[in-house]
């Protein structure tokens, strides 16, 4: 195991308590919602935080209660923090220099790690000089100047707009493939984490509410903020066969057949709507009332109330045609082949 | 379009333009007075010139000594938590609001030659502190650290302290953070700092005439010229009064951005 922590950390609003092994080469990401305690968990592994207990071995070191200097861990910043007064060059020549590296030397490496980034025209620009795609790659290569067993992103793709994002977030899965130590990195964004990392765990309130492989965990949400990042509608249930009866709803039938407690997940393209009760009657049919509409990019996000709360994502010509509004009661289907069951 | 405004209190605009008046008529009246024609001659003169050389050395190198001891202090009271550090940034707050001369009274208690570490300086190494250009400089670099103090312990609060934390992830020891990401980072402030400091040890007179007393040469500053000549030379103390003026506005176009705007 190269990298093996157990951070706990005490904050006024909730505790950390967090368990993270990972092999060398590998991208973990922390997914969770804002002040699930990524960002502190993050601080705690750089040594930049206190924690309270637990422990941090690094490639067979304890780090526990060794000041950030000196456990070279690569950190990448969330507005990466590049020195403003300092080149590009001089910014990713600072790590070894800090190390007692000769100022030439230092230099030639810097210049050598900027040119493999495809910055070398870059290098003698200050900070403010450069776009914010070359300032998240110039941040990538101070920190991995260091030659880090550990490095860390935090919110790696957030300062970018759009469209550079979709550019950096593959420049940056290559170099990551290209890391041999392990990578951690925080985010927010579930296509991020998506794209990035090879395991996802899940924060919430500081606590791990799930953790897997990414495409493990997008079919197969445990939590109603992971099922929301997903895009999934998500209920919890008792499976008998392939029927399952849901907590305070109507009963569903499913592709899989199980006993006992159940995740029932399905996504909002399969729900289909009618006015009035369709023939040739659908399995998993039941009548609602149309809580809210609203845009959901080429479609209209129709959100149902009780029995059954949930997200049915139908064309703007379908709502036309329906002439479906807020309180309209409406059928539900959804088919038995779409919905997904797993133990939970 | 400006919103129509009611009519302007005349109580409060007489005094506003009286103040305005006490406080440039003063300045015009001494520019009035001052006679141009032998302004050369006079600031070229032994005594003036004397006093002139002795006050930039002087003030320059209290400015020196203020820097090096007051940019470490400024940090400790930023960076450093320890016990009693609010009542050590009001201990360093006292040379501001203390009268000059009592400080200059304290400095000849303390570092004159019957003074408790004059004594021993005296006797250990023959050094003597009063009455000489160092005590002028001591007697400055006192009244005068606070101006710089303040400054760079501001600097340093508002820098953000995230490239600190940036640098120590990159391996660099304190020492190293300080003085490749945060001295840059609060240089302006630093700048501002020993500007102020500067000024203010240039027109140092309690302290200094208590603790280095007034010997032309060796310890009469400008200032000091300027009361003794009002006696016997009041067009001397003119020309020597310009020179200080014109010195503080240059420091306050200095300042100009940080300051006044």
């Amino acid at each position: 195991m190269s990298l093996d922590a157990h951070l706990v950390v005490r904050r006024p609003s909730f505790d950390l308590d967090l368990s993270l092994t990972a092999e060398s080469g590998e991208v973990v990401a922390l997914l969770g919602p804002n002040g699930a305690g990524k960002t502190t968990a993050l601080r705690a592994l750089a040594g930049l935080a206190p924690t309270s207990g637990g422990h941090l071995v690094l490639a067979g070191r304890d780090l526990g209660g060794v000041p950030a200097e000196h456990r070279r861990i690569g950190v990448v910043f969330q507005d990466y923090l590049l020195f403003p007064h300092l080149s590009a060059l001089e910014n990713v020549a600072f790590g070894p220099r800090s190390a007692g590296v000769r100022r030439r030397q230092a230099r030639a490496q810097a210049l050598e790690r900027l040119t493999q980034m495809g910055l070398a025209e870059h290098a003698a620009k200050k900070p403010a000089a450069l776009s914010g795609g070359q300032a998240q790659r110039v941040a990538l290569a101070r920190a991995l100047a260091v030659d880090p067993r550990l490095l860390l992103l935090d919110e790696p793709l957030s300062a970018l707009d759009a469209h550079t994002r979709l550019e950096v977030r593959s420049t940056l899965r290559r170099h990551l493939a290209d890391f041999e130590g392990v990578t951690v990195l925080v985010t927010h964004d579930p296509l991020d984490a998506m794209v990035l990392a090879d395991r996802l765990i899940v924060l919430e309130s500081g606590r791990v509410v799930q953790e897997g492989p990414p495409a493990y965990i997008a079919r197969h949400p445990r939590t109603e903020y992971v099922a929301r990042l997903v895009g999934l509608n998500l209920y919890r249930g008792t499976a008998t066969g392939h029927t399952v009866a849901l907590a305070d709803g109507p009963k569903l039938d499913t592709a899989e057949s199980l006993d006992g407690e159940v995740f029932l997940a399905f996504p909002p393209s399969a729900v289909a709507l009618y006015r009035t009760r369709p023939d040739g009657t659908p399995r998993n049919l039941w009548q609602t009332t149309i809580a809210s509409l609203e845009r959901h990019g080429d479609n209209i996000r129709v959100h149902l109330d009780a029995p059954l709360p949930a997200a049915a994502d139908i064309t703007a010509a379908a709502v036309a045609d329906l002439s479906l509004s807020e309180g309209s009661r409406v059928w539900a289907s959804v088919k038995a082949t779409e919905t997904h069951a797993y133990p939970a | 379009m400006r919103a129509p405004q009611g009519r302007v209190p005349w109580a409060l605009t007489i005094p506003a333009v009286a103040g305005l008046a006490f406080l440039v008529l003063p300045l015009a009246g001494l520019l009035i007075r001052t006679p141009w024609s032998s302004i050369g001659p006079r600031l070229a003169g032994t005594q003036v010139g004397d006093a002139l050389r002795l006050s930039l050395i002087s003030a320059t190198l209290a400015t020196g000594l203020c820097l090096v001891l007051g940019v470490p202090l400024a940090w400790m009271l930023a960076r450093l938590s320890f016990p009693g550090r609010r009542l050590v940034r009001a201990l360093v707050t006292v040379p501001l609001v203390l009268p000059p001369v009592v400080g200059g009274v304290a400095l000849l208690l303390v570092l004159g030659r019957k003074g408790l570490v004059g004594q021993w300086l005296d006797s250990a190494f023959g050094i003597t502190l009063p009455f000489t250009t160092s005590g002028v400089v001591l007697a400055e670099a006192f009244v005068a650290m606070p101006f710089l103090v303040i400054s760079v312990e501001g600097a340093l609060r508002a820098a953000d302290q995230r490239y600190e934390e940036a640098a120590a992830t990159l391996g660099a020891s304190r020492l190293t953070v300080f003085r490749r990401v945060t001295l840059p980072q609060v240089a302006p402030g630093v700048m501002a700092g020993a500007i102020l400091c500067w000024a203010r040890a240039l027109g140092e007179f309690g302290a200094t005439i208590t603790f280095a007393g007034n010997f032309p040469g060796r310890t009469q500053t400008m200032p000091l010229a300027v009361y003794l000549a009002l006696e016997n030379d009041p067009d001397a103390a003119i020309v020597l009064s310009v020179v200080l003026l014109v010195v503080s506005i240059a420091v306050l176009a200095l300042l100009r951005d940080r300051w006044v705007s």
